[in-house]
């Protein structure tokens, strides 16, 4: 089962420079604040694209269930 | 046309609907909190859409996924175009951005939108199920 830290790290490792708080009551649902300078000048589909892309296909849906997302330019 | 009809189907409905809604349940029997949300948040801005349920076939939201690069459910298109998921959706009617992005009068500036100002916009669609 996926943890909060896990998908800090993962987010993290694969937006370079961001930084996310990763949040879960039951390691199955998530949500995540990401600020991140590679956010800058992009949209929001965008930046949410560039979180979904630390995940691998049928993650999301599958072991994590949901993942809210919130977006932030330092 | 290409060989496979549903995904034809699924980009008709977004080329045919301004505002289109794919969603789990129906906008009156919503089945996620996350369409829940989604729907409340574009009835809220009054604009009729259309709502398409993924639920009937798993083959509708692969479909989906697979045109618009996009994972996860609901997702909202308007004009052709994918607007975001919920926590987009919902970022937007906040900031009064999804009234822009729908053509609606924002609500401070315009509380009550009398009836007969509507512009002759598209009718409210049930497109529910269409592509089962």
């Amino acid at each position: 089962m996926p943890t909060p830290d896990e998908l800090k790290a993962r987010i993290e490792n694969a937006i370079p420079g961001a930084e996310a708080v990763v949040e879960s009551p039951d390691n199955v649902h998530f949500s995540a604040r990401v600020r991140a300078d590679a956010f800058a000048g992009k949209s929001r589909i965008q930046q949410h694209r560039m979180v979904y892309d630390a995940f691998d296909e049928g993650e999301l849906g599958g072991a994590v269930h949901a993942l809210q997302i919130k977006t932030e330019v330092p | 046309m290409s060989d496979n009809p549903l995904r034809d189907a699924i980009e008709e409905a977004i080329r045919e609907n301004e505002v289109i809604l794919f969603m789990k349940g129906t906008p009156e029997q919503p089945m996620c909190g996350f369409s829940s949300r989604t729907a409340a948040a574009l009835q809220a801005v009054g604009k009729p859409f259309a709502a398409v349920d993924v639920l009937p076939d798993p083959r509708i939201r692969q479909e989906l996924s697979g045109l618009s690069s996009w994972p996860t459910i609901p997702q909202l298109f308007v004009k052709g175009e994918l607007v975001g998921g919920c926590d987009i959706v919902t970022e937007m009617f906040e900031t009064g951005e999804l009234h822009e992005a729908l053509g609606a009068e924002q609500p401070a500036e315009a509380p009550e939108q009398p009836a007969a100002a509507q512009p002759s916009g598209p009718q409210p669609l049930g497109v529910e199920n269409r592509l089962g």
